[in-house]
């Protein structure tokens, strides 16, 4: 039931700001904050929030396996990392094509495209350190340390460094939870809805994510 | 207190009669300081580029030897001896120590030769000592977890890179910028605020990687 009413709001909220996205006016108008590329603003952000999100959901589940043992956490942790490994990498291509048309360049080393990009290379490692310990208890152990110590001290990237660092991304250089001040009333609504929405969208993937696994448990598929 | 210094002991003593780890170490960053330095050609290089291949050279010779402090426990068969008499806090306070000696060390090593080599003026030395001992010590709690991490999942070499880079991310970033402020860059960032970060981020490390060690010790 809940996750019935968690499905319809994330694609009625999704395709509203879909829509919405288009059809008002770029939330950072003028050729600085990159026109009508601007419109990305409404999916990037979001995203980048998400696996953030997701990064945290996996260092939590990280966190019980290592008191309880269970595998089932385990493997939600893992399937937490996958989306939030898919989630990093759209928000990284998003980001940087925004980012030609505002600033000029795909790439310039901002503190908020440094974290995206140790995101990316995190899960990356991680997976990696998976595959290659074939040792089904070493895995789940091993890779659990990873992620709650990775988690740790992700803070550093996520908060420290841009603040500490003149950064081209507006909201960094202030308090980071603020961002909506500075936005019109209009805007902040949109990207308060598109945040919520990919925030359903996520944990409608999750369990999507985890329905699979356990399928393919049953299915005595080993999974990574 | 006295099993870590034990631990300790026995890692020193292992040490110089195998000098393992200290050559990996020493070799490795005056390898890559040689390479540098001849490629550069005694061109003058700027703060910023300095303190880059500072803190590269040290981070991948750590990465190339430190990263055996567990490996070689199980090479030579003595981790169960280890896990038997020795507490886990002990076992990874006594590693912890003297990997952080042989971080010191190869730093008291390779701060002149880098000045000798790529001819660099060295101002503000109480400001780069401290940035040496606090990214030393992040450095070094990561890479202890990792070690043990690596050693546990019996995977070896290239694997233990691509899993500290990114946990190491922010330290490398702000240990740059302050050494550049140290080489006579400008960066823009206030000697406060980077200790503040290096200092949090000795603690955070230091404080996880105790924590989370006795998962990957013990089975």
């Amino acid at each position: 039931m809940l996750m019935a009413a968690i499905k319809i709001a994330a694609v009625v909220l999704l395709t509203g700001v879909t829509i919405a996205a288009f059809l008002t006016a770029p939330p950072l108008g003028g050729m600085q904050a990159g026109g009508d590329a601007s419109r990305l603003f409404y999916f990037h952000v979001p995203m980048a929030q998400v696996s953030f999100v997701s990064f945290m959901v996996a260092a939590v589940f990280s966190v019980l396996y290592l008191r309880t043992r269970r595998p089932d956490h385990d493997m939600m942790a893992t399937v937490a990392a996958e989306l939030g490994l898919l989630f990093s990498i759209v928000a990284l291509i998003t980001g940087s094509l925004w980012a030609k048309q505002a600033w000029g360049a795909y790439w310039n080393w901002d503190p908020r495209q440094l974290f995206l990009f140790a995101l990316v290379l995190f899960y990356g490692a991680f997976f990696a350190l998976r595959q290659a310990t074939p040792n089904l208890d070493t895995r789940r152990r091993v890779s659990a340390v990873y992620l709650v110590f990775g988690g740790a001290i992700s803070p550093f990237l996520f908060f420290v460094l841009p603040r500490l660092y003149r950064s081209l991304h507006e909201d960094a250089n202030q308090v980071v939870t603020s961002t909506q001040s500075t936005m019109s009333p209009l805007v902040g609504t949109i990207f308060g809805f598109s945040s919520v929405g990919f925030l359903l969208l996520y944990i409608w993937l999750f369990k999507l994510g985890v329905a699979a696994e356990r399928i393919e448990q049953d299915a005595g598929h080993r999974t990574v | 207190m006295r099993k870590a210094w034990a631990v300790l002991r026995k890692d020193v003593r292992a040490e110089y009669r195998t000098r393992y780890a200290v050559n990996a170490l020493f070799l490795f960053a005056l390898v890559t300081l040689t390479a540098l330095s001849f490629a550069t050609g005694g061109a003058a290089l700027t703060p910023l580029l300095a303190a880059v291949f500072y803190w590269v050279i040290l981070f991948f010779s750590v990465f190339a030897s430190l990263a055996q402090t567990f490996v070689k426990e199980s090479e030579t068969k003595t981790e169960i001896l280890l896990k038997l008499n020795a507490p886990d806090d002990a076992v990874f306070f006594g590693k912890w120590t003297f990997n952080l000696l042989l971080v010191i060390l190869l730093n008291i090593v390779l701060t002149p030769l880098f000045i000798v080599m790529l001819n660099i003026q060295l101002s503000e030395w109480g400001v780069w000592i401290s940035t040496l001992l606090l990214g030393g010590i992040g450095l070094v709690s990561t890479t202890t977890l990792l070690g043990a991490l690596i050693a546990a999942a019996n995977v070896r070499g290239a694997l233990f890179s691509v899993l500290a880079f990114p946990v190491l991310l922010p330290l490398l970033v702000t240990a740059i910028r302050v050494s550049e402020l140290c080489l006579g860059g400008s960066a823009e960032i206030s000697r406060v605020d980077a200790y503040l970060v290096l200092g949090s981020y000795a603690a955070v490390s230091t404080t996880a990687a105790w924590l989370l060690f006795p998962f990957v010790w013990r089975d």
